[in-house]
């Protein structure tokens, strides 16, 4: 067998082997170590420069400190039914129906599995330690009133607090608000001691880590968006990708962030899922690049490799 | 019976041959900048789980308190910055070589998926440092998780179970995934030159044809 007939691939993949290729010396192992030490150099030096973004969660106390009446208002909106955790839907509560893919419900059909429900879990139960009596009275009020009673009183002292000069509850037209004012600056109270951190932990024991009802409440207000937005982190701000400062946060996710910046997903209800779905099958098409017809070829179309290979396709 | 042992070792030899897994040469056509975009990937990515692994001594907190965990912090940010420059530009380097040519196909597809669970884990990783940035981004995260249903077991609001995700699930998977890539980028070589054909012994380079392989990685290396 002549050497010319080795090498010749044959059938569809006209490939050689690459074993079959004349070699020259190569060192493995002195190659990564070098990489390895420049890797760790380089990582060193950019440390040392630029350091890393490390700004201080905010807590409860501080959100009740800087924004007190926006306090007052996710409060008495978790009362109302009216922030987006009281009307989610999975995986926390039953009360939206969650967004669909075409036909699929896919955040439906996964499920309640981390159960919350808003006004009781993020307001009420918080408030239940507390031992002042006017907060225990207006939280028996509360508790005996029938649910449209509940939701009339909350609705009205919301839609009040937002024609309120600055919605300061102290600005509030008088009317029929029932216990919520109450309610409503007892969380705010209990807030400002730091009461409330711990509170929201759904273990209820000395050990937390789960700050699932803590976000879900930070995140129905509008103090924790408004501080986000003053760092360029908004979600139309290419927030996803971004962090505090002038860092370079996760910029291989800038295709996921991309979709939200233009239509249709900019303006859809179903966003997140549309979103999802189109970077899933992206993702796919990546994998799959070998086998898919066109994309496989464009390689050949672009003469890149000419530059990879110039050695190798100046000789031959 | 036969014995179990000799399966797995002529199996583990059959897979990457003598010669191949740490070769003392390379195709001649191996010469540009972009192959080092390879090694450069796994080199940061060993300074990632290195710095990990201290910030991992330190404890969850300790970044935040100590100007050395801050320090330490910081080098493991910047070395995953690095993985992730490394990494897509040996991706993009290796799709204008069409590098999956050759039974080449399982050795990209590895790749991609090694790339895209990166990103997972590195995403862990920001919802896992119990600062604004976490608490911010785990709120925009949720919606798209729970969208599709990943949200009703993978709660990016529990910091707790998303730093195990972090250290533990994640970086065990992505590290099979790239030891299967090594593997396999070993086992069949350098994907030769679009269009290559060889006649004879090539020039520019020592002529001494092939590389010496046993008989049953001859097998293999040209059959895929």
């Amino acid at each position: 067998m002549t050497m010319a007939s080795t090498l010749r691939p044959t059938g569809r993949d006209r490939t050689p082997d690459s074993h079959a290729f004349p070699t020259r010396p190569y060192d493995l192992v002195k190659e990564f170590t070098l990489a390895l030490v420049a890797m760790l150099v380089l990582t060193i030096a950019l440390a040392a420069v630029f350091s890393s973004p490390d700004e201080k969660p905010i807590s409860l106390v501080g959100w009740a400190a800087a924004a007190p009446n926006d306090v007052v208002a996710t409060a008495t909106g978790e009362l109302a039914g009216t922030t987006t955790s009281a009307g989610y839907g999975a995986p926390y509560n039953d009360a939206g129906p969650g967004q669909t893919l075409g036909p699929l419900a896919l955040q439906r059909w996964a499920g309640v599995t981390i159960p919350v429900d808003p006004a009781q879990d993020l307001v009420l139960a918080p408030l239940r330690r507390s031992a002042d009596p006017t907060t225990a009275a207006a939280l028996d009020t509360w508790a005996a009133a029938p649910p449209e009673q509940r939701t009339a009183w909350s609705t009205a002292y919301s839609d009040a607090l937002t024609a309120a000069p600055d919605g300061d509850p102290a600005g509030v037209a008088p009317g029929d608000y029932g216990p919520v004012p109450v309610i409503a600056s007892s969380f705010l109270a209990l807030a400002r001691t730091g009461g409330l951190e711990g509170a929201l932990d759904p273990s209820g024991t000395f050990y937390g880590g789960d700050a699932t009802r803590g976000l879900l409440l930070l995140a129905d207000g509008a103090y924790l968006e408004d501080q986000a937005r003053a760092r360029s982190l908004g979600g139309d701000q290419w927030g996803m990708m971004n962090e505090t400062g002038n860092y370079p946060g996760q910029p291989w996710m800038w295709l996921y962030t991309f979709w939200y910046q233009v239509p249709p997903f900019a303006t859809s209800e179903n966003a997140d899922a549309q979103v999802w779905g189109l970077m899933m099958l992206l993702t796919l098409g990546l994998v799959l690049v070998p086998f898919i017809p066109g994309v496989r070829s464009i390689p050949r179309w672009v003469p890149v490799h000419r530059l990879i290979w110039r050695d190798w396709y100046r000789r031959h | 019976m036969s014995s179990w042992t000799v399966g797995l070792r002529t199996r583990l030899a059959r897979t990457v041959p003598p010669g191949e897994l740490l070769p003392d040469r390379q195709p001649a056509y191996v010469s540009s900048w972009i192959y080092v975009f390879g090694v450069l990937s796994l080199a940061s990515l060993v300074v990632v789980i290195g710095t990990g692994c201290v910030l991992a001594i330190g404890g969850v907190t300790w970044w935040h308190t100590s100007g050395l965990g801050h320090f330490v912090n910081s080098t493991h940010l910047w070395s995953v910055e690095l993985f992730f420059a490394t990494m897509v530009i040996h991706l993009w380097g290796k799709f204008f070589m069409a590098a999956w040519r050759g039974k080449r196909a399982l050795t990209w597809m590895t790749g991609a998926v090694a790339f895209v669970g990166s990103i997972g884990t590195a995403f862990t990783g920001y919802l896992s440092q119990t600062n604004f940035d976490s608490q911010w981004i785990a709120g925009e995260a949720k919606d798209g998780l729970n969208s599709v249903g990943i949200g009703a077991f993978f709660n990016v609001l529990d910091p707790g179970q998303m730093l195990l995700w972090h250290v533990t699930l994640l970086p065990l998977v992505v590290g099979v995934i790239v030891v299967a890539h090594i593997v396999l980028v070993r086992r069949h070589g350098v994907v030769p030159p679009i269009d290559a054909v060889l006649d004879g012994p090539d020039d520019g380079a020592t002529p001494t044809g092939p590389i010496p392989v046993a008989p049953a990685a001859r097998d293999l290396t040209t059959t895929g």
